[in-house]
């Protein structure tokens, strides 16, 4: 049987508990929000040029986060490239960037899933860091004025609906 | 110190760990390896379990020839000692 | 029965703090989804020999996942063993069995949590045994920490050829608690914890105790309770190879205390190749009523050398062969492992020559591994 200071120690561990979730719930702040203007940044492109995202201002832009390793990485791959196929001609572009450590791997997959949208290559994680990344893979979307309108986390079957509806909307 | 206590620790412990700065005098405690920088952790090579089968086999034949059990990660069940 | 009582209050405390875990990490936010298990299936032939024991038979199992929410598995496992070991062929004649086991599992993700119900069914001649599993695992801290909670219930029934009479029964309880933490980009550990229960008839009707140099059937006390913690530590090396090592502490009410030691190396060659060796050392002291030749008559006695004083080393190999590899698509591969190990007694004497018994085992598995 459990003795009454077992059953206490129990009850104050789950009272800690409780308390710091509810301190941790709140203390938690995203890094990119909405409504911020998009940090700048350049990368070099797999083709070999480098792309600045600030001149990419007037366009609709979607930042994805990727890696080889990732596999809801890759599954998501062919509905972006369906996405991007569709509206580039309405003024969207879609900026792959990958953060593999060995950029081959990253032309190698990129090539067999036939993505058709610039790669980006950020290999010391220097655009990571500045964009907090806090999930594989990630998808920033960014407005015609250069700033920040949504920000997902991760990829679940389903999500691209959710991307299409977005673009869309800020197309207008 | 009894496998309650032990438990009842883990838990606080882990409360901890999870909500950082949430205790008094404590720094915060933020996770140091971002999801960018995992890539060596995704390789075959890093998984503590990778198949199956072969390794219900292994656990089995040790269950059967050896007293003791357990606490390997491997599912248990059934029995083929006689 | 107490002990099972407070065992399951404890079991309800935990679930609970559990939930209250889970439901504020939910409430923390972030959409990280942790992946369902992927869609695979394994086929394998394993084989054991070792001691005048051949125990081998196929292997299939398949993973499928439902609707991007359910992942489920089934596994059907042959063993057919055919017996002349020391036992036998000393107190007994050889003997051929077959025992299939059937097991279904499903996994559910939520979020970061993963939810596994599995069930587990082994039949043979003269031992049926039924098991049933609830994991619960989650991931907590930026994804760095992995915490696992595990229960499993079992429920055997022992029969016995020749004596239609006899039929016995065995229950088993078993907790588990794991964490794996992530310590830098490349090294990673995990401690397990679990606590293992067992109740009814614990032995095996066949086998035979010694006492006075006479052969009575053994008596096993109807209760046996254990612990085990293992550490695992595992790193990649930085040639797209790694290494790991581990160590399991065991002990239980029946006296006996192990230890396990490994240490195993991994790397890629080229393309397609994978290669695995390994290490292991095992030590365990005798059972409190186990003896070799009991010199007095005690309420439990025991001549079962897996409960005896003796240690075993092993040396083991896996090679895999990437048939084909579609990334994100599928990935064949052909894998062989072999271990050999050799066993030597302290207290368990080959009453053919009188001297310690020691005998070598051997484990050969081939196997092939889908993803897709």
């Amino acid at each position: 049987m459990i003795t009454i200071r077992q059953a206490g120690s129990l009850r104050a561990a789950r009272l800690i508990l409780a308390a710091a979730l509810a301190v941790a719930a709140n203390t938690a702040a995203p890094a990119i929000a909405p409504s911020t203007t998009a940090p700048d940044f350049t990368l070099h492109t797999m083709n070999g040029p480098n792309l600045r995202l600030a001149e990419q201002r007037g366009r609709v832009v979607m930042v994805n986060f990727w890696a080889t390793w990732c596999g809801p990485c890759r599954e998501e791959m062919p509905q972006l490239n369906r996405l991007y196929q569709k509206y580039r001609s309405a003024g969207f572009v879609l900026l792959g960037v990958n953060v593999d450590d060995d950029t081959r791997k990253a032309a190698d997959v990129a090539g067999k899933l036939g993505v058709t949208f610039p790669v980006l290559l950020d290999t010391d994680k220097a655009v990571s860091k500045l964009y907090d990344l806090s999930t594989m893979p990630s998808t920033v979307l960014i407005d015609r004025d250069g700033k920040v309108r949504y920000v997902h986390r991760g990829y679940l079957n389903g999500y691209e609906d959710n991307y299409e509806k977005q673009i869309r909307e800020l197309l207008k | 110190m009894s496998l309650r206590h032990s438990l009842a620790l883990a838990a606080v412990l882990g409360t901890v760990l999870v909500a950082g700065c949430a205790m008094p005098r404590l720094p915060t405690l933020e996770p140091w390896v971002k999801p960018y920088e995992r890539e060596r952790l995704a390789d075959p090579v890093m998984k503590l379990s990778r198949d199956t089968l072969p390794e219900k086999h292994f656990e089995h034949v040790r269950d059967v020839r050896e007293g003791a059990r357990g606490a390997t990660g491997v599912q248990g069940g059934g029995c083929g000692c006689n | 029965m107490a002990a099972t009582r407070a065992a399951l209050g404890l079991w309800r405390r935990l679930l609970a703090l559990l939930a209250s875990l889970l439901g504020g990490l939910l409430a923390v936010g972030g959409a990280r989804a942790v992946d369902l298990p992927e869609d695979k299936a394994e086929a394998l032939f394993h084989s054991y020999s070792g001691g005048g024991v051949t125990a081998n038979g196929p292997a299939l199992l398949v993973r499928k996942s439902l609707f991007d929410k359910v992942s489920l598995a089934g596994t059907v496992y042959v063993d057919s063993v055919s017996n002349a070991s020391i036992d036998v062929v000393t107190t007994a004649s050889p003997y051929r069995e077959t025992r299939t086991e059937y097991g279904l599992s499903a996994d559910y993700v939520y979020r970061d949590s993963q939810i596994t119900i599995s069930g587990l069914t082994s039949h043979e001649p003269d031992y049926t045994a039924n098991t049933g599993s609830l994991d619960v695992t989650q991931e907590v801290f930026g994804g760095m920490t992995t915490v696992a909670l595990g229960f499993t219930r079992g429920a055997d029934t022992v029969l016995k050829h020749g004596s239609p009479e006899f039929h016995e029964t065995a229950k088993h309880w078993q907790y588990r608690l794991g964490v794996t933490q992530i310590l830098t980009p490349r090294w990673l550990m995990s401690v397990n914890v679990e606590a293992l229960s067992d109740y009814g008839f614990l032995g095996s009707p066949y086998r035979v105790a010694r006492v006075f140099g006479a052969a009575v059937p053994e008596r096993n006390p109807s209760t046996r309770s254990a612990r085990a913690i293992n550490l695992r530590l595992i790193g990649d090396l930085g040639s797209r190879d790694s290494m790991h090592v581990g160590y399991r502490y065991y002990h239980d009410t029946w006296s006996i205390a192990a230890h396990t030691a490994e240490i195993g190396y991994s790397r890629h060659f080229g393309e397609s190749w994978l290669a695995d060796t390994f290490v292991r050392y095992y030590t365990q002291r005798h059972a409190l009523f186990y003896s070799d030749n009991a010199p007095v008559e005690t309420t439990y006695v025991s001549r079962n050398r897996q409960l005896s004083t003796f240690n075993d080393f092993g040396l083991g190999a896996k090679v895999a062969w990437t048939v084909r590899k579609v990334p994100g698509r599928y990935d064949v591969k052909l894998n062989g492992a072999y271990e050999y190990t050799r066993f030597k007694f302290k207290d368990f004497t080959d009453i053919r020559t009188g001297n310690p018994y020691a005998t070598n085992a051997s484990i050969v598995q081939l196997y092939v591994t889908a993803t897709y």
